[in-house]
């Protein structure tokens, strides 16, 4: 064979394999996305200890897998606000964690402890809001987040002290294992009554809402 | 084949398909490090780049010296195989835990040591890696010595 014919087949095989490959994929993501959970995956879904917003009756559960030091979750946070706030009473919002950025898991620590001063959802939007002043260059630095939770009247050493607490410990370990056994590689992500999204976006997220809040019967 | 066939030649012949079969490892590697980044998802941790940064020119740098034939390509392409080898012979070093903790470059992101994909029990991304650097380095010597002097 020619050397040149021997190049270019080689070359045109190898590209054809990968874009096969890709097909592929992609249409499996779409098939598993498309379909419920594994039992083992359900369960990993829900724990009952990750803190909620809206009414536990609520017919659509989103469980969010998210890094308070992730750019991509400080911007979808407002748009998973802004969801609820239009169907009142119909989403519940689950928060899961996964400190993928470095630092991150002290941060998740200081940020379960103020749960127990009843200040969990202020502090976590206040550190959303202001990620580039404490988590600069995708590091979380935790020692920068007491000035984020200064009008919050949140007794402070109390939550430094409570940070530690091997409770906290085990329900982060618990979610980063849950992590990944739902396979979530990125933050945020999203299950919306047990369905992932087939491929990450703004839009994507919006229509598995919708879907799901049409799915479920008016009260 | 043509009759006048002269030894240069043949030895011409002998690396070109010896550059050929390296820039055939280093395409498969790209296109594999590719597809488990881009389609598989799997985040590249800092030693994984490293060894991309080495890679990657390999799979447009080898051609250049097959069309037309010139052996010294080699001596372009040799120094980010070495480099690629290095990286990856540490990386692994670094998984079997023969290099301490303290040492560790992967404190950002991915940590180096999480295997996520692991075939048939042992072969894990990094030691792929370390197999098509120690192929190629091997093919681009082999060229050197089976060359004309």
């Amino acid at each position: 064979m020619k050397k040149t014919t021997l190049f270019i087949v080689t070359l045109v095989l190898l590209l054809v394999a990968f874009v096969i490959g890709w097909v592929a994929m992609i249409a499996q993501q779409e098939n598993k996305a498309g379909q419920q959970l594994s039992a083992a995956k359900t369960e990993a879904l829900g724990r009952l200890q990750s803190p909620m917003l809206g009414r536990l009756d609520a017919p659509v559960v989103i469980v969010e897998f998210l890094d308070p030091a992730c750019g991509t979750c400080a911007a979808f946070y407002p748009l998973v606000k802004e969801i609820m706030a239009a169907n009142p009473g119909k989403i519940r919002l689950v928060v899961r964690y996964a400190p993928f950025h470095q630092g991150a898991d002290k941060v998740v620590a200081a940020l379960e402890a103020t749960r127990k001063q009843g200040k969990y959802w202020q502090a976590l939007e206040a550190l959303l809001a202001s990620q580039e002043t404490w988590a600069p260059n995708h590091t979380a630095q935790v020692d920068l987040i007491w000035k984020q939770w200064g009008g919050l009247g949140l007794d402070l050493d109390r939550v430094r002290a409570d940070m530690l607490s091997p409770e906290i410990a085990k329900a982060i370990a618990q979610d980063i294992e849950d992590a990944r056994t739902l396979e979530v590689k990125a933050t945020p992500e999203y299950f919306v009554n047990g369905r992932g999204m087939p491929s990450f976006g703004e839009a994507q997220l919006r229509k598995l809402i919708a879907d799901a809040l049409r799915e479920t019967p008016p009260r | 084949m043509n009759r006048d066939h002269t030894s240069p030649s043949i030895a011409a012949d002998r690396g070109w398909t010896l550059i050929f079969l390296a820039w055939l490892v280093a395409m498969v590697a790209t296109l594999g490090a590719l597809f488990l980044g881009e389609v598989m998802h799997v985040p590249p941790c800092v030693l994984c780049w490293y060894q991309r940064i080495c890679m990657f020119p390999l799979a447009l740098l080898l051609p250049v010296g097959l069309f037309p034939f010139d052996r010294k390509v080699v001596r372009y392409a040799l120094p980010l195989a070495a480099a690629g080898w290095l990286v990856a012979m540490f990386h692994q070093l670094l998984i079997a835990g023969v290099i301490p903790e303290s040492i560790r470059p992967c404190t950002q992101g991915v940590p180096c040591t999480d295997q996520f994909v692991t075939w048939f029990g042992f072969l894990t991304i990094p030691l792929l890696s370390l197999f098509a650097f120690t192929t190629i380095v091997a093919l681009l010597v082999a060229t050197i010595f089976r060359g004309p002097k």
